[in-house]
């Protein structure tokens, strides 16, 4: 059923058992982040830290002065990063009352109505345990290994250090920890889920944001959920990481957002570079041949065999 | 698709760009400089001298072959401890051949190193010493044969990244390299060889000097935003001085009776090397720590069909 073409990329029903597990193996367990109903709280980036002991950040507290967010990005040392937005929008139809406390004048006040809204946007990233994940296709010691949930996981015993993960994410997730010099990024819980528990995040999270189960569930749950908020009116719910047509094969971790990726500094459209593997080495092969060739050809002249024998 | 950085980069539709902050989308590549575009050239230095000297070895030229495995065996022992210090730790780079995944260009990789040094400073030490000439004979041969896989694996080292300007240079990257490790070759054994055997290093120089500002020339070309980086800024620079180098160190070896002609012409040479990795490696870095090389081109859809 596995060509060789979906080693590498393309749709991949089953890539556990791809990876060698036997039949039995338990089903792709993910995570489907409903930005529309995180509110910012950082319970998970907080009950990450503290169940995986992810060391704090070195040095002084850094304040980004971007919006909410003093973490920036996932690194080797958050392995769940909350991003926040602040946009001005121009509502297109009367907002829905949240029954929220308002920010702003108060209604009626019409001094500046009609334009300058903000909406909020807030996500909680991860990373998105790839189909193809291109960590691990690089990995040159085995080290980043597929576990028998689906997921991608380090095992730090075994890391090298040599740091070619790192670039080889299409979502920049991995990276290496700082005078530590090996990698380190989400393991999804691998010790919680061996024992049946759902990750630290997952169960923190106030407002199933982050909600997670078997990924074929989680892809129907989001399918509805779209499709409610779009019968809602809000029509900019998307999407992302679902699709197992997508360049990574589809994410085990995937999210619905209510703008483009970019926003939320995801990659619009990221595709795992092993896709292009074959390709590469048939052209350094043929470039192999032509050093090969060049060479052979410097020497031929005149008498060059004959100087052989002297 | 033009030739300049200028008119091209008047060309981008930046203006569409959002991103988060202006924040990286990708990690920067945590490779150490110099180290690691050290490696990209002294490998393919060597790699290209191992095969040079096997073949002056079958048509008689004993002095160059001698030099070619002095430059093969020197240039792979320094390659390989640029990589042990980039790794941090010397067993590490025995732990890399643990295993050999073939989805793992930098796993493939040093199973093409660890032989083909392993073979070089055989040969050159049974040069040296003179002893186990016969074994000597073949560690070169086998050092040779591998040669011009150790000037190419690394296009796909870089290549097999995310990194936009590397990856999408895949087609052309092996050709840069393969051409830069020729000249390189040329470059040391201008500076290490006999005058009376100048003529197989200098023409082995022209080709590599072609082959490489052709391929240069298309990644420039082809690549559209992505290939920016590659002319602007610092690794801009030094791929010009590269180009500029590599000219001269060609001309430079055509000039006939002056002493030091050959002697400028193998500096030009390897100085054009390490310019062109080190703008290669920094170009990829100057490319993943900006968003707009990411964004732009996934959603003009090029990132999936980069491929004329
Ligand atoms: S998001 Fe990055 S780190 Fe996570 S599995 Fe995919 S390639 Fe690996």
């Amino acid at each position: 059923m596995t060509s060789d073409r979906n080693r590498l990329s393309g749709p991949l029903a089953d890539p556990t058992a791809d990876a060698g597990y036997p039949d039995t193996h338990p089903p792709r367990m993910g995570f489907f982040t409903d930005t529309s109903v995180c509110i910012g709280c950082k319970a998970c980036q907080v009950a990450c830290k503290e169940w995986n002991l992810v060391p704090a950040e070195t040095g002084e507290l850094d304040l980004l002065g971007q919006s909410f967010d003093n973490t920036g990005a996932l690194s080797a040392n958050n392995w769940r990063h909350v991003a926040f937005i602040e946009q001005t929008v121009t509502p297109d139809r009367p907002p829905v009352d949240l029954g929220m406390p308002a920010i702003g004048p108060p209604a009626g006040d019409a001094s500046d109505a009609g334009d300058g809204q903000v909406r909020w946007l807030m996500s909680s990233d991860v990373c998105k345990h790839c189909t193809h994940a291109a960590c691990l296709d690089v990995c040159p010691t085995g080290s980043l290994f597929r576990t028998e949930f689906g997921t991608v996981v380090v095992q730090e015993d075994i890391c090298n250090g040599c740091g070619y993960c790192v670039p080889a994410c299409p979502y920049g997730v991995i990276d290496i920890r700082p005078g530590d010099g090996r990698a380190f990024k989400c393991t999804l819980c691998y010790d919680r889920l061996g024992a049946g528990r759902e990750p630290a995040c997952a169960q923190a999270c106030p407002t199933d944001s982050i909600q997670f189960g078997p990924l074929e569930e989680l892809r129907e749950r989001a399918d509805l959920r779209v499709t409610e908020l779009h019968e809602r009116g809000v029509d900019e719910a998307r999407l992302y990481g679902r699709d197992p047509q997508d360049g990574v094969g589809g994410d085990g971790a995937f999210f619905l957002l209510l703008d483009e990726p970019e926003v939320y500094g995801l990659p619009p459209d990221p595709v795992v570079t092993t896709r292009d593997l074959p390709s590469m080495w048939r052209h350094a092969a043929t470039a192999a041949v032509g050093v090969a060739v060049s060479v052979a050809l410097s020497f031929l002249e005149r008498g060059a065999l004959e100087r052989r024998k002297p | 698709m033009t030739g300049g950085g200028e008119r091209e980069r008047s060309m981008v539709p930046r203006a569409e760009f959002r991103s988060y902050y202006g924040r990286p989308i990708l990690k920067r590549p945590t490779w150490k400089v110099p180290d690691v575009p050290g490696y990209l050239f002294l490998g393919g230095t060597a790699g290209a001298s191992a095969t040079m000297a096997a073949v002056a070895e079958l048509t008689g030229r004993r002095e160059l072959a001698g030099a070619g495995r002095w430059v093969a065996a020197g240039a792979s022992v320094a390659g390989v401890a640029a990589l042990v210090h980039d790794l941090g730790r010397p067993e590490r780079f025995a732990h890399m051949l643990r295993v050999l995944k073939p989805t793992s260009p930098l796993s493939v990789g040093s199973w093409i190193l660890a032989p083909f040094s392993t073979l070089a400073t055989a040969s050159a030490a049974s040069q040296a010493t003179g002893r186990l000439p016969g074994l000597g004979r073949f560690a070169g041969f086998g050092s040779g044969v591998l040669g011009p896989a150790m000037c190419t694996y690394t296009a796909v080292l870089l290549s097999d990244t995310a990194v936009p300007a590397w990856h999408e240079a895949y087609p052309e990257l092996p050709y840069v390299f393969a051409g830069s490790a020729l000249t390189g070759a040329a470059g040391a054994a201008l500076l290490c060889a006999p005058r009376a055997d100048h003529g197989p290093p200098i023409r082995m120089g022209l080709l590599g000097t072609a082959m490489e500002l052709a391929a240069l020339h298309r990644v420039e070309r082809r690549l559209g935003l992505v290939g920016e980086p590659y002319v602007t800024g610092r690794p801009g620079r030094l791929l010009t001085l590269s180009k500029a180098l590599v000219v001269a160190g060609a001309g430079l070896s055509l000039v006939s009776g002056r002493r030091a002609a050959p002697l400028l012409a193998g500096g030009a040479y390897l100085a054009a090397g390490l310019c062109t990795r080190f703008g290669i490696f920094a170009a990829g870095i100057a490319s993943a720590q900006d968003p707009v090389y990411v964004v732009t081109p996934q959603r003009q859809g090029l990132g999936a069909a980069g491929l004329p």
